[in-house]
């Protein structure tokens, strides 16, 4: 009895391993070590993403062989042997050639750190390291020395930048409605040439009405065209001159400035201001410098029109698919091979997809589109309007990516509904139908958001596919803007994803394309956590309305 | 393969039944004597290849209480079930036979299944009340009938929750989740809800078997009050509850029905010594 077991012994083994301890430590162990990966990814990319915009100072360098420079500390390395060097950015590329360069620490015979050393971001041209000497109005000379010069530009600059604004929306914005009118009529034209011929009347009324329409449009430009030119008129000559730490004077004009700040006087308010200031044209502005300056408005705006888009598309199609497969298909071997396909739909590289959009989507739908409805387009200046990619297409594309993911979730959180409350549906009198409608959807709700979230999730971070189907480079009109009708679901657009490619390895100036690498990085991988907070949030109210308090 | 002993004792009808050979049942005259609302005729049932239930043919009376008794797996349950063809969602299930609900056959393959489950109300033996307000449990029947009127659905909810004894735990708060009712209420609501679409006849699967003592007893004195206006068919495996609540009391052991005839015969004066076995507690 109790005695013989006790004299048999237990084996140290066995208690351990009913104890389960070491699977304790295992998992735990596993655990940790994802988080520990995932937030380590995700500080890294912080760390650096969000430290590109803070306002370092700026050394002036001399060099042992008599040369001076003054520009950012980048990186230092050190060598094995003791020698270090560091990277400096210089900026200044139209002196020196170089955005960024490399001095071994041998070579550095002092640094240090004048107070009105500014940093100028210019329109064109990267950035300007230098001393401000002079604000020249034309040949006047309006402020003479560093100090009084540096007071009068920060006196006039937000003017000048005003005015510079106004003269770039009125060209981006009111030539652009312009420009689209004639375009209309221009169709209108070739629509009527196409339907009834060249010699009819309708024809003819058309193109009466282009030229009214042309020469109203050349008025208003002409209207347009003065006040652009009153504008720039009153930035013209505005010029504040600086010499750069090699000797050399240039004079910037005024409007070309987007941003001066002399770093080394700043105090940490000031540089908070700066920080903020250049975050708030990141996130606000276009593009400038093939993407390697400026904002990026149009991408955040294109990946969340898309995303958004492709989950209007995917839900409805995975949700009924699922229903069908799990609700009304009879079980059998035709229903277990589509559901085979379905999850090895899952595995297809998303490149194949990006092939099958363009093959199918832009060439095949979107031509036939293009032959039945915008054929005057097609006539008039030879450009596919749904035949070439495009907002539509790229959304569409990702959500057959993503499709798999919801199909499987949904089929999931069907399973997942007891069947008691079915047959407590089918007691009362109701259909299949009813049943699925009024009980089995609500209540597998929460796990369809699952679904959507990962679906989201999944399809924002996408790039291959994307590169074929409607993503460009540089696309400064919005897919959904203020324009009639709103939506332009043919237009191609930009996305933060394929702009980490771009900036990161197509860029010319890499080095200055490297932080902002990780800007972007940061920006998409909050973009896609709020999207996700959102969905599950609404995932939440969900399962406290139809889950919750079970039995 | 029956066994034929003396002569002088009739063979146990219950060996008989476990040996696979098929017994007469014994069904008394009284209850013949009062209308039938369900007519039960010659039903056989097979799930796959095992019949489960065997030649079944008994009248449910209207307007009263009959219970089905019998140990586990004896059928009682397949029975209720095949009364609303709730067993047409199990695909291997195969039947022949018939059942009449006032005289409609209810197997007739031309038959809307749907509108015949319209006529019946089913409580199950775990409560399943929907996600949804109660007010929306209450009156699901009616909904999806179509009934859109608010005075109309609000009249037959106040009407069925009293009838089911709820209204006054639950008439000021209507609109809260069922899903927060203690475990009787929610077996109350399904009763509610069965009887909202006034069925002819209200099945009830054990509905007390996942309460406690004294829910179990709340709603045994709602079956006492539904007596009358409903024809009510429970299962039940509780001895006291089914000579307590019921009217008619039916006796099934393996598929097979035994005996049949009122409460108070069955279980003072049954005819079959099997069955007086079974209700005194000695097997089963």
């Amino acid at each position: 009895m109790s005695s013989e077991r006790s004299r048999r012994g237990r084996s140290p083994h066995a208690s351990l391993a009913a104890h389960g301890e070491p699977w304790v430590w295992l998992t735990g162990g596993a655990l940790a070590l994802a988080v520990a990966m995932i937030v380590g990814l995700l500080g890294y990319i912080v760390y650096h993403g969000a430290g590109t915009f803070w306002p370092r100072s700026l050394d002036l360098v001399e060099l042992s062989d008599g040369r001076r420079v003054l520009g950012e500390e980048v990186a230092r390395e050190e060598a094995p042997d003791g020698s270090g060097r560091r990277l400096v950015r210089t900026a200044n590329f139209e002196l020196s050639g170089k955005h960024f360069e490399w001095f071994g620490e041998g070579d550095v015979a002092a640094t240090t750190r004048p107070a009105d050393a500014t940093v100028v971001e210019r329109l064109e041209g990267g950035r300007f390291h230098g001393f401000p000497t002079r604000l020249l109005h034309g040949d006047e000379v309006v402020a003479d020395g560093a100090e009084a010069s540096w007071a009068e530009f920060h006196r006039l600059h937000p003017a000048a930048r005003r005015r510079w604004r106004d003269a770039w929306r009125i060209d981006k914005e009111d030539r652009g409605i312009l420009q689209r009118r004639l375009r209309a009529a221009r169709l209108a034209v070739v629509r009527a040439g196409l339907n009834a011929g060249e010699d009819s009347p309708a024809s003819a009324a058309a193109r009466e009405t282009e030229r009214l329409i042309g020469v109203e449009v050349a008025r208003s430009e002409s209207e347009l065209d003065e006040r652009t030119a009153a504008l720039r008129a009153g930035n013209e000559g505005w010029g504040l001159e600086f010499v750069a730490a090699g000797g050399e004077k240039m004079v910037l004009p005024l409007a070309d400035i987007v941003r001066a700040c002399q770093p080394n006087r700043l105090s940490l308010a000031g540089k908070l201001g700066v920080y903020f200031s250049r975050w708030g044209e990141f996130l606000g502005d276009d593009p400038r410098e093939a993407n390697s300056a400026g904002g990026v408005f149009p991408a955040i705006w294109g990946t969340v029109a898309m995303t958004l888009i492709m989950a209007l598309l995917v839900a409805p199609f995975g949700v009924l698919a699922a229903l069908y497969l799990r609700e009304y298909a009879t079980r059998g071997p035709v229903t277990a091979a589509v559901r085979i396909a379905i999850n090895n739909l899952a595995g297809v590289p998303s490149i194949v997809y990006g092939a099958f959009g363009l093959g199918f989507f832009c060439y095949v739908l979107g031509g036939s589109i293009d032959e039945l409805f915008f054929r005057p387009a097609l006539v008039a200046d030879g450009q596919p309007t749904f035949g070439t990619g495009g907002l539509l297409w790229a959304a569409l594309t990702l959500a057959l990516l993503t499709l798999p993911v919801v199909i499987v979730a949904t089929e999931e959180a069907l399973s997942s509904v007891p069947n008691s409350m079915r047959e407590g549906s089918y007691a009362c009198g109701a259909s299949k139908w009813q049943t699925i409608r009024r009980i089995v959807l609500p209540r597998a709700l929460p796990g369809i958001m699952t679904g959507l979230i990962l679906a989201m999730a999944r399809g924002a971070g996408e790039v291959a596919p994307l590169m074929l189907v409607g993503v460009k480079k540089l696309a400064l009109d919005l897919p959904i803007d203020g324009s009639f009708p709103f939506v332009h679901p043919e237009r191609e657009f930009m996305h933060l994803a394929y702009l980490i490619y771009d900036v990161g390895f197509q860029s010319p100036n890499s080095q200055a394309a490297k932080p902002m690498v990780f800007t972007i990085t940061f920006l998409l991988v909050t973009i896609i956590a709020l999207l996700n907070v959102a969905a599950i949030w609404i995932r939440g109210r969900l399962r406290r309305r139809y889950v919750s308090q079970q039995f | 393969m029956s066994t034929q002993s003396d002569s002088s004792a009739p063979p146990d009808r219950l060996a008989v039944v476990a040996s696979g050979g098929q017994v007469p049942s014994e069904v008394h005259a009284r209850v013949r004597q009062d209308p039938a609302v369900l007519e039960i005729e010659g039903f056989n049932l097979w799930y796959g290849n095992k019949q489960a239930l065997h030649s079944i043919s008994m009248p449910v009376p209207l307007g009263k209480v009959t219970a089905l008794v019998g140990p586990s797996g004896c059928g009682k349950s397949t029975l209720l079930r095949s009364v609303n063809r709730l067993n047409d969602l199990v695909p291997s299930v195969r039947i022949t036979g018939d059942m009449r609900l006032n005289g409609d056959s209810i197997y007739d393959p031309r038959l809307d299944v749907i509108e015949l489950r319209k006529r019946m109300g089913m409580v199950f033996q775990r409560p399943n009340p929907f996600p949804m307000s109660i007010y929306e449990n209450v009156v699901y029947a009616l909904r999806i009938d179509g009934e859109t009127s608010r005075a109309v659905l609000d009249d037959v909810c106040e009407k069925s929750l009293r009838g089911a004894a709820l209204w006054d735990e639950v008439k000021d708060r209507l609109a809260d989740s069922a899903l927060g009712l203690s475990g009787g209420q929610q077996q109350r609501l399904c009763i509610a809800r069965a009887i909202a679409a006034e069925p002819e006849v209200l099945l009830l699967d054990e509905p007390c078997s996942a309460l406690d003592p004294i829910a179990t007893g709340k709603v045994e004195d709602l079956i006492q009050e539904l007596r009358g206006h409903y024809s009510v068919l429970i299962v039940t495996h509780n001895m006291q509850q089914a000579s307590r609540s019921s009217d008619f009391t039916a006796f099934m052991y393996l598929g097979r029905l035994i005996e049949y005839g009122p409460t108070t015969d069955i279980f003072t004066k049954p005819v079959l010594r099997e069955t007086e076995a079974y209700v005194t507690g000695r097997f089963g």
